[in-house]
């Protein structure tokens, strides 16, 4: 399926949910409501004509004008089509659904970019941080981070 | 852990509990074992957190960034896009190569710069004498968790012909820098393809020997057959890939499922695990599996270096790098699997972000999946079924 197709089949069943989409670019992205994220993985990965079964990427974007954003690359190993779905979020209110009863592998991705971005997901099974120690304060990949000066007595910036 | 789990009944040995010689009832309890972060069969700074049940694994709960860099945040931070292949080289240091070609793919896809003949050609070469050496440290460290000692020594001989292969060409051993956006950093030396044809042809009988000092040998299979099933839908959804995902049976690879560089005009096929000694992905399968892509990759090489063209393998490199607003995921089939790198460019001569979805941060996920109801003993054999190098999971 191409990504029009995609995006048509996502309007017709979700309506609302789908915000905005561009077809003109290398890869062609649509934008999903981040608090409606879960239905439109499921109904990606089930429907037969999507199958979307294979998450390739799962990434965290700082756009540095108030806005977060989770970028999934997916792929079906069955039609061999792609797609890149976003779900944007403000600053102020960083909320995602979370996707890792759909694709497993979700479940360390998001709790990388909840490391990295600060981005809470929403029903997370394991909502803890991943690379960085759990007391670390901040979220590191923001454009805005600032590194502290020191860490439980230890001097940062070495 | 808060809250207790119970031991599935598939495997209770004594149901209604273990009987002590005077006849009372022996109370059994979940205990938590650590293992690592400084733990030799963890390959690197991994901590495992094991909870079982006498010898019986009931969960795994793998604690990684011990060896976290901060890679994607120094990408964003460098002058240039080409300031970021040394940083790629230190993800995965056993396979370096590969990690390159997957970013310098996926800047060039950005460009659209087309490369000349000779660079494709001499990227596969490389990426496959690469793949050889990551493989030969995977067996061969794979033959220490099981026991067997000697099988390393083999791998590590054979490793170090091609180490010398890539020192000859742009004088690193293990840190290249060797792949540039647009072309490469030094030509082939002149005695290199005689050099890699003497290589080939050493190593082809080099294979079967280490298969029957490890793959079938009986302790060895006993051991490996049957441990640690990874069913073909848990990889499909968990998103692992290379020799896990062949493992498993299914017939994929990015070089020749999402074709890049020069594979297509080249003959070899990807070797899948078929359950020869037990259970279709089992531990023994996914061993196998690297045995069998060595043979593929030295065909590949042959090939390679046969039809290898002339040309200027630096005609392609751009004076400047600045790719268009925009963004892209390129992949590549590294030897540990599924190497992307998602990269936005905002116009600049730095990427704006790039994420590394590195194949072993995205294979460890699965562990805990895999080995629930194994042995102690087996975990070490499991999670060095998966071939992690901590550097490209914890980035």
């Amino acid at each position: 399926m191409t990504a029009q197709e995609i995006h048509d089949g996502l309007k017709a069943k979700f309506g609302g949910a789908v915000l905005d989409a561009k077809f003109e670019v290398m890869q062609p992205w649509i934008s999903i409501a981040p608090d409606r994220m879960k239905d439109v993985a499921f109904f990606l990965r089930d429907d037969p004509s999507m199958q979307f079964d294979y998450m390739m990427c799962l990434s965290g974007v700082d756009y540095n004008d108030g806005r977060l954003a989770i970028v999934y690359h997916l792929f079906s190993m069955v039609h061999r089509h792609k797609i890149v779905l976003k779900a944007f979020c403000t600053k102020e209110n960083p909320h995602v659904q979370t996707v890792s009863s759909v694709w497993g592998t979700a479940n360390w991705h998001e709790r990388e970019v909840f490391d990295m971005y600060g981005i809470i997901i929403d029903e997370h099974p394991d909502p803890r941080r991943l690379l960085m120690p759990d007391d670390w304060e901040g979220h590191p990949l923001r454009k805005d981070y600032k590194v502290p000066e020191f860490y439980n007595g230890m001097k940062v910036p070495y | 852990m808060n809250e207790t789990k119970t031991l599935p009944t598939e495997y209770v040995t004594h149901p209604g509990g273990i009987k002590s010689s005077r006849g009372q009832t022996l109370r059994t309890d979940e205990m938590i074992i650590n293992m690592g972060p400084q733990h030799p069969s963890t390959h690197g700074v991994l901590r495992l957190e094991i909870v079982v049940d006498g010898e019986i694994i009931i969960d795994v709960i793998p604690h990684i960034g011990y060896l976290h860099r901060c890679f994607e945040k120094h990408a964003e931070h460098m002058t240039n896009y080409q300031q970021v292949i040394p940083y790629c080289d230190r993800l995965d240091y056993c396979a370096a190569i590969n990690e390159e070609h997957s970013y310098v793919l996926a800047v060039e896809r950005m460009l659209k710069i087309e490369l000349p003949e000779r660079v494709e050609y001499i990227r596969v070469i490389m990426a496959e004498l690469q793949r050889i050496a990551s493989h030969l440290i995977a067996v061969g460290t794979f033959g220490i968790d099981a026991g067997a000692f000697t099988p390393f020594l083999y791998a590590f001989h054979d490793r170090e012909l091609i180490l010398s292969l890539f020192e000859m060409t742009c004088g690193a051993r293990l840190l290249y820098n060797y792949f540039w956006i647009g072309g490469l950093s030094h030509d082939l030396p002149p005695q290199f393809v005689d050099k890699a044809k003497e290589f080939c042809t050493h190593f082809k009988p080099r294979i079967k020997e280490f298969n029957d000092l490890l793959t079938f040998n009986e302790i060895f299979v006993t051991r490996t057959a049957n441990v640690g099933v990874l069913p073909k839908d848990v990889a499909i959804n968990y998103a692992c890939s290379g020799p896990m995902l062949r493992g498993s049976g299914i017939n994929w690879d990015l070089r020749r499922d999402d074709p890049y560089s020069v594979y297509h005009k080249i003959e070899w096929e990807p070797k899948v695990g078929k359950g020869e000694m037990g259970t279709v992905g089992d531990v023994w399968d996914r061993h196998i599996v690297r045995m069998r892509e060595m043979e593929e990759s030295v065909k590949i090489i042959e090939q390679a270096l046969a039809a290898l063209p002339a040309g200027n393998v630096q005609a392609a490199i751009p004076k400047r790098i600045r790719p268009d607003v925009g963004e892209i995921y390129a992949r590549t089939e590294t030897p540990r699997g599924e190497l992307g790198f998602y990269i936005i460019s905002d116009g600049s001569a730095t990427p704006y972000r790039v994420k590394g979805r590195s194949p072993a941060f995205v294979n460890l996920s699965v562990l805990p999946e895999i080995s629930r109801g194994a042995m102690i003993a087996d975990l070490v054999l499991i999670a060095g079924s998966v071939d992690i190098v901590l550097g490209q999971v914890d980035r």
